[in-house]
């Protein structure tokens, strides 16, 4: 039981979410989007949270799209991982996707709700880190482009008020060679010791993660040193490890130690399956 | 705009029939199938998306009622344990003894009927990904792993 109340708002159109959003904004609720809901509901449930009013996004069309259109993959934030998954056409995406959670918590959490969510590791933002991924947002004036990086640093950075409608991916990433590896402390179903996602394109191994530190990312320099055909394997694996070493979450989750363990072996085990470069 | 700012009442499509409940737009379907409707096959566990005993197929998938608000299922199809009525995952279970104290049993019951219905032929390491989602405490995971299979073999 959540112990206190809250209005409900389930717009059918972009322009009637923003709108609604304002409005109780004005009337001081503290609105929240509504994906998912499974990280509203259980935080609201501790009193982590208080709102005075959700909107829910899972009625609007535009956020449940999941469609080509020319070179492009359109997906919708409020599509859940499920549907991600099932329909298995970014696999990279679907295994990231298939990993958060256990299944059936997959059935409810939206693919925007995984990139909105006040818990660190956000593990889909990975791809679209990884294959440039182009964001549509809802502001008040009007749908608005913006590639990945310029909204997602550390965390969404959207003013109050705007949310995600879908992502886009050139369709050249759908099939490039990938691979998703997750590590967790013990249970298949946990938050990551580490995850890694790897695409290759142009005889390059591009890498983003999550778990080692308090917020996913993809950083070029230790992408270089992944690629740096002068480096046996393990000494690329090394050097990478030896500059993670510092930052890296130490917590019950794992030490900052055994995370630049795995780490070590991990980015062995990338370079193995995607044959180097 | 479908809005609910105050306790109302809601219709709901539980096991196929339309229900009246009154509801505050925070209340927990959880809360409302068991309360307002007596349907208490779906078990209060952790209330917290983890056990799984909770589970109800709202438009075909398994949801974890505790975590679904009942202004969210409004026009949703939803099938509780009860609305089951002796499907084959039902019989699997007691012909395997698929439970021991039983309080996890609805629970699994919902995720494997919804997955032979999404997936009547699923490779192995599907049926571990969808089962992985609720916890027995008796730990009768290999007999639940043994009913769900006999009723996927059943539809092949």
């Amino acid at each position: 039981m959540i112990p206190f109340d809250f209005e409900y708002d389930r717009p059918g159109t972009v322009g009637e979410a923003l709108t609604v959003f304002r409005q109780l904004d004005a009337e001081q609720k503290n609105p929240m989007f509504f994906g998912g809901g499974t990280e509203i509901i259980s935080m609201a449930r501790m009193g982590n949270v208080k709102t005075g009013a959700v909107v829910d996004l899972k009625a609007i069309p535009e956020c449940r799209v999941f469609e080509y259109d020319k070179d492009r993959l359109l997906i919708g934030s409020a599509l859940t991982l499920s549907d991600l998954v099932e329909a298995k056409r970014f696999p990279l995406l679907d295994h990231t996707a298939g990993r958060v959670a256990d299944h059936t918590m997959q059935c409810k959490i939206t693919f925007g709700g995984n990139l909105a969510s006040t818990i660190i590791y956000r593990e889909t933002v990975l791809p679209l880190l990884l294959a440039d991924a182009v964001v549509t947002v809802a502001t008040q004036g009007g749908l608005r482009d913006y590639k990945i990086t310029q909204i997602f640093r550390e965390r969404l950075q959207l003013p109050r008020g705007e949310f995600i409608v879908r992502a886009s991916i050139e369709k050249r990433w759908l099939s490039a060679p990938y691979i998703h590896v997750k590590k967790t402390k013990n249970e298949k179903v946990d938050y990551p010791l580490l995850t890694v996602a790897c695409l290759k394109a142009d005889d390059k191994i591009r890498m983003a993660f999550s778990g080692l530190l308090p917020y996913p990312f993809r950083d070029l320099q230790w992408e270089n040193l992944m690629n740096d055909k002068s480096l046996s394997f393990p000494e690329r694996a090394e050097q990478i490890s030896a500059l993670a070493a510092p930052h890296l979450l130490n917590n019950l989750d794992g030490s900052a130690e055994f995370r630049k363990f795995v780490l070590n072996n991990t980015l062995i085990k990338v370079l193995q399956t995607l044959k180097g470069v | 705009m479908f809005r609910i700012k105050e306790k109302s009442i809601l219709h709901l499509n539980v096991n196929g029939e339309d229900r009246e409940v009154v509801a505050r737009p925070s209340d927990i379907l959880l809360d409302t199938l068991r309360n307002q409707l007596a349907l208490t096959g779906a078990k209060p566990g952790c209330e917290n998306g983890d056990c799984g005993a909770c589970t109800v197929i709202v438009d075909g998938w398994p949801i974890k009622s505790c975590l679904m608000l009942t202004a969210e299922a409004v026009g949703k199809k939803i099938t509780t344990v009860e609305g089951l009525k002796n499907a084959p995952v039902q019989k699997a279970f007691i012909e395997k003894f698929a439970f021991q104290c039983g309080y996890c049993t609805s629970g699994f019951l919902m995720a494997c009927h919804a997955l032979a219905q999404k997936h009547p032929n699923p490779p192995d390491y599907v049926i571990d990904e969808w089962l992985q989602s609720n916890i027995c405490r008796c730990t009768s995971y290999e007999e639940i792993g043994e009913a769900i299979r006999v009723v996927l073999s059943q539809k092949q």
